[in-house]
């Protein structure tokens, strides 16, 4: 749990806990608060999840 | 003239008592029995635990919005149900005793025509020794918990300015806890704060949690289209954790808290214990306690209530394995299968089963998430009852509109950070709710319409949301145009 790794080898520090988890690389990183990219993507998922609430709603009636 | 009472102001009972106020003539009444005065906007309480927002930002007082609308309000508990009347009368009644100042312990009798069961959930903090506040964890399931939770997180940051190190054990506190989403939330928005504050490296923080893979979130997962892959919700969750140094502690069930330690047990039924500074720990949880009385004073509650004390509507409870789980097990109409005039909506209806494998240790101790019936599918429950009772009530035999949770999709923002530059959130879609492997053999859900991404924009969607359902739950003009 101690992320302090002042004594660790190269390796040991490589080989943390997250070692095999799936990481971003930088470039979506920087695309995640990109804020030309963020407005088209407000849009598009605003669009996404108004079709999902309208799809949604009109199962309601019997 | 029919008189409607709604037990319970959250998401499902608020908004039902609004749409049967705007759809019913005035010749007819609505009451809603609270216990709370308040209306709290739970999903924002993650951002008053971590100081970002003051509690008065997410709640406020409900009798005037109700007097304004001409919705009866009183600040009271229901104790029992009288479905079949009493003392001779064939009149419904249900039980309530006051809480409000100046009342509190009184009790009294209201008749009803068509009662709506929006109790929502005991917090069940018993279930673990130690858990929770007035124990020795936090909670956020309320706006008060929540303010404590921001007291003592600021408290360890002011500390950690000095340069001590803390340790934050944050996620669910039982091994049968929903809402692992909330705990899910705060934990990466709880890492984003203290980046904020700059004190990240002096922070040791783990998560854990009850469900068998990251990103079950009590409804077995999601997987997305993404990349060029088909890629399970666990694969984006572990990554986000990865990325912010988050420790996780998956497949446990907190046996008991103590002051700085957490006792807990896996599924493999290894014991452990988790050391904190700071704990935030989800509870499980269960029924208020409602009991039934039938007209001749004999007890009904297990024939209305399920054992875990919520309320059985239309759904099909016989015990099944999870292999032959089915969608069809869903309710599509909240009405008890004993009374017609009686509807249980949000938290409070019991569901058929859980939406994930039920799974145990070689004891016997469930170590699973029960289902989650919040937020979006709780409102639209709401409302699909108070259409069905307004249909009722003009003369129709039966529920005219059906919001089961495995025909309906689900849309959700859970804040990763908030900042309105650098903070990001995951906006998720999910159709269905409840997988359906009979329509879509392959993962139980339409990947077109299965949808997950991480960035800014989900926080300035989160921001929207919060503003537009605080707005909506007062009932402002225009308030039904927003959609649930």
């Amino acid at each position: 749990m101690n992320t302090n790794t002042t004594s660790k080898t190269a390796v040991e520090q490589a080989h943390n806990s997250w070692f095999y988890a799936t990481k971003p690389t930088g470039a979506t990183l920087f695309l995640r608060t990109f804020l030309p990219w963020q407005l088209w993507r407000f849009i598009a998922i605003n669009l996404k999840m108004v079709g999902m609430i309208r799809m949604s709603h009109r199962s309601q009636r019997r | 003239m029919a008189r409607v009472v709604v037990l319970g102001a959250g998401v499902s009972g608020h908004t039902a008592a609004a749409f049967l106020r705007k759809w019913l003539g005035w010749e007819h009444e609505v009451t809603v029995v609270s216990p709370q005065p308040d209306y709290n906007w739970i999903p924002s309480n993650i951002w008053v635990g971590v100081g970002l927002l003051r509690k008065e930002k997410v709640v406020f007082p409900l009798e005037p919005v109700y007097r304004k609308n001409e919705i009866d309000f009183k600040q009271a508990r229901a104790t029992a149900l009288y479905p079949d009347g009493i003392d001779g009368s064939p009149q419904p009644m249900v039980e309530i005793e006051w809480t409000a100042d100046g009342r509190a312990g009184v009790r009294e009798r209201l008749p009803y025509d068509y009662l709506i069961n929006a109790t929502g959930p005991k917090l069940n903090f018993q279930a673990t020794k130690g858990l929770g506040p007035g124990g020795n964890s936090l909670s956020v399931c309320t706006a008060d918990h929540a303010e404590e939770t921001a007291r003592v997180f600021l408290e360890l940051v002011a500390r950690m300015k000095r340069g001590e190190r803390k340790r934050f054990l944050i996620g669910t506190g039982h091994g049968s806890c929903t809402c692992e989403g909330a705990a899910f939330e705060y934990v990466v928005n709880l890492e984003f704060e203290l980046r904020s504050h700059g004190v990240r490296d002096k922070a040791d923080i783990t998560f854990i949690t009850n469900e068998y893979e990251l990103g079950d979130l009590g409804i077995d997962g999601v997987h997305i289209r993404r990349g060029g892959y088909v890629t399970p919700s666990k694969i984006f969750t572990e990554s986000l954790f990865a990325e912010r140094g988050i420790e996780s502690l998956t497949r446990a069930h907190v046996r008991a808290v103590e002051p700085g330690v957490a006792h807990y047990e896996t599924l493999d039924g290894l014991r452990g214990e988790a050391p904190f500074d700071m704990a935030m720990l989800l509870p499980p949880f269960s029924g208020v306690g409602l009991k039934a009385y039938a007209a001749d004073g004999k007890d009904i509650t297990d024939a209305v209530f399920a054992p875990n004390g919520f309320m059985k509507v239309d759904a099909d409870y016989r015990k099944k394995p999870y292999e032959d789980w089915k969608a069809s097990d869903w309710p599509r109409f909240y009405q008890s299968p004993l009374y017609r005039n009686l509807f249980a909506v949000g938290i409070a209806f019991a569901p058929p089963h859980p939406i994930s494998p039920v799974r145990t240790t070689a004891d016997g101790v469930v170590i699973s998430p029960a289902p989650p019936r919040t937020g979006m599918p709780s409102a639209m429950i709401g409302k699909a009852v108070a259409h069905s009772i307004v249909n009722m009530i003009k003369g129709g035999d039966r529920p005219s509109h059906s919001a089961s949770l495995a025909e309906m999709g689900a849309a959700c923002v859970a804040s990763a950070g908030a900042n309105p530059f650098t903070g990001t959130a995951a906006s998720i879609t999910v159709f269905p709710i409840v997988p359906d492997y009979e329509r879509y053999p392959e993962y139980g859900r339409d990947v077109d319409r299965t949808f997950g991404e991480i960035g800014l924009a989900g926080h300035w969607i989160k921001i929207l949301l919060h503003h537009m359902f605080l707005y909506k739950a007062h009932l402002w003009p225009g308030w039904s145009l927003i959609p649930e």
